[in-house]
């Protein structure tokens, strides 16, 4: 079987696994959109702290601000948001279908939009630090953005703001909200094989491995570290637009800018599957999701203390990630080889030339 | 002749240290430029000027007539003039083909050109440059696990990949066994003559500098100490004092 129909199956066996799941095991349908999610908060995390080596503590940022602005444009496409947030639990507003839907869609497509304009603004800001002082840059500015939003009463301020409801069945309500975050990841991950073909990933990876040899070198550096951000916010912006609709409520801290729940998860899941490649995060947020939801069933109580003996483990003894591991066993998998026909030749032919020097 | 980096009454200091006092120099188009001096004397900092690492405290840098000294460094590379490191820096993590690929020229690439893949004639040129310096057989290992030697090699075949009208060498000889050290002059010579670089090179190997450069400037202490053929540099009186400690 040639190496082309084997990743077709591959990928075909993904995509149906991905569309079965839930009506196979209807009970977990939460959970497996919870994990599709996951996967795409390690890929877009990915972008930046393993391709191009700037540790973001702050992209949950754009989950929150994508949540956000999706339901803002949600609601004030049929009514006036002020008011919506105002009369919050007194007032019990019904959306038709028809609202329902064309509001998430815009909302969704605008969420995406805005925080990509996001990024390009606040890269502007942070991306003049390096290191350590980027990554809590960063994490100031998602802890900020918190805060700010929890002083907004247009937005609900602290007290949040109730989702409309989903005109249907809850049943169909969880089919939905699947669909959603299985389509988002998939095409997140579809957009990163390309991205990781061109020219593009080359350019993220010399800014990793010396950013001022690539300046030396005459590269766009600057360039490519805001648009790398923005590919990270537009998905990341619409992930938090679909999660927010899914948990019906969403308020600043707890839900929008979890910096120390799903914020951290996206490091973590990613140094555990191995940074820097297409695979890790996505193996890292599978291994990591089934581990966290585990302990949380049977380890209640310890939870937190497993979760962080596993983070442990994974940064003293096991840095390199799954996926770095794989590279360092079998290198030639990974193309790492020496030319050996071409190296027998190269030394007989040196040994020549230096014989004449 | 030529003259194509013109650098006028630089001065530059960090703190009190003057590190570049009243330098004047000019380097020729398509010759090869020495540069020595004792350690600390300033080299490195003249060239850290004129790719625009930093800014100067005073003076003038032209380049083919045109002012570079407030430009960054980004810009100052997309113009044609690079420079390799003391330190030899390449992109450890990735293989010496992606090392060449990422470092062919900037200048006239377009804004969507970076969402495109390398054509295939520069993944040819990229490794018919790898097998100019001897890395053909090596091309698909990581550089970070190359030795230093071959590292420095692959530095420079990257500069190469670039295109540069000028390149800036800093000790291209610096930890480098005696006979690769031949190759590498018999490498530099022809890269100045077959594709028309010019070299300018710091190089504290006076038998490599000697060999290479035709024209050859001595800095001692932040200042232009002599400027010659190697005949009239090595009878210098000054330049022999600097070397052996008289000033």
């Amino acid at each position: 079987m040639n190496l082309h129909l084997k990743k077709i199956i591959f990928y075909a066996a993904i995509l149906l696994a991905g569309i079965f799941a839930p009506i196979a095991f209807p009970a977990y349908t939460f959970q497996f959109a919870v994990l599709w999610l996951m996967i795409l908060f390690a890929l877009t995390w990915d972008i930046l702290g393993g391709q191009m080596g700037y540790n973001s503590l702050g992209n949950i940022l754009f989950f929150g601000a994508g949540m956000y602005i999706c339901t803002v444009v949600q609601i004030g496409m049929y009514y006036d948001v002020g008011e919506y947030t105002a009369h919050f639990g007194a007032v019990k507003i019904d959306f038709t279908p028809y609202q329902y839907f064309t509001g998430i869609a815009a909302g969704l497509v605008l969420a995406g939009i805005a925080c990509l304009g996001l990024a390009v603004v606040f890269g502007w800001i942070v991306f003049g630090l390096r290191g350590p002082y980027f990554a809590i840059g960063t994490l100031g500015v998602a802890i900020a953005a918190g805060e700010l939003v929890g002083a907004w009463d247009y937005v609900g301020a602290g007290g949040g703001i109730s989702l409309p409801n989903y005109p249907g069945g809850p049943g169909d309500r969880e089919m939905f909200f699947y669909i959603l975050c299985f389509v988002s990841a998939v095409c997140t991950f579809i957009f990163l094989k390309w991205l990781y073909s061109t020219r593009f990933q080359l350019a993220l990876n010399a800014i990793r491995d010396d950013e001022e040899k690539a300046e030396a070198m005459g590269i766009h550096t600057n360039r490519y570290k805001t648009i790398a951000w923005s590919f990270a916010a537009f998905f990341l912006g619409i992930s938090g637009g679909i999660f927010g609709n899914m948990t019906g409520f969403i308020e600043p801290l707890e839900v929008a800018f979890p910096t120390v729940t799903f914020g951290i998860f996206m490091v973590l899941m990613v140094l555990l599957g191995g940074k820097g490649t297409l695979w890790g995060p996505v193996i890292g947020a599978i291994i990591f999701h089934v581990i966290k939801e585990l302990t949380w069933t049977y380890l209640l109580g310890w939870q937190w203390v497993a979760l962080g003996a596993l983070i442990i483990i994974n940064v003293v003894y096991f840095q390199q990630g799954i996926m770095g591991w794989a590279q360092e066993k079998w290198p030639e998998l990974f193309g790492i080889t020496v030319d050996e026909a071409v190296a027998s030749a190269e030394e007989n032919s040196t040994a020549d030339k230096e014989a004449v020097i | 002749m030529n003259k194509i980096i013109q650098v006028k009454d630089v001065n530059k200091s960090f703190g009190g240290v003057i590190a570049n006092h009243n330098i004047s120099m000019d380097v020729e188009e398509s010759k090869i430029t020495g540069l020595i001096g004792p350690n600390g004397s300033g080299k490195t900092t003249l060239f850290n000027s004129i790719v625009g690492y930093h800014p100067i405290d005073s003076g003038t840098i032209q380049f083919e007539n045109r002012e570079i000294s407030q430009l960054k460094v980004q810009k100052i590379a997309r113009l044609g003039i690079l420079r390799t490191f003391q330190q030899t820096r390449i992109y450890s993590k990735m293989n010496c083909v992606k090392n060449m690929l990422i470092s062919a020229a900037h200048h006239n690439t377009k804004w969507l050109d970076m969402f495109t893949e390398y054509p295939q004639e520069m993944t040819e040129r990229a490794e018919h440059l790898l097998e100019f310096v001897g890395l053909y057989s090596k091309r698909f290992l990581i550089s970070g696990d190359l030795s230093f030697g071959q590292q420095k090699l692959l530095e420079f075949a990257m500069a190469l990949m670039n295109e540069p009208k000028v390149l800036l060498l800093d000790e291209p000889t610096a930890g480098i066994n005696p006979t690769l050290i031949n190759g590498l002059i018999d490498r530099l010579k022809r890269a100045n003559q077959e594709f028309g670089i010019t070299l300018f090179v710091i190089e504290h190997n006076m038998r490599v500098v000697m060999n290479l450069a035709e024209s050859i400037y001595c800095l001692a202490h932040g200042e232009m100490l002599a400027h010659g053929t190697p005949e009239e540099i090595k009878q210098d009186q000054n330049v022999i004092d600097a070397y052996l400690g008289a000033h």
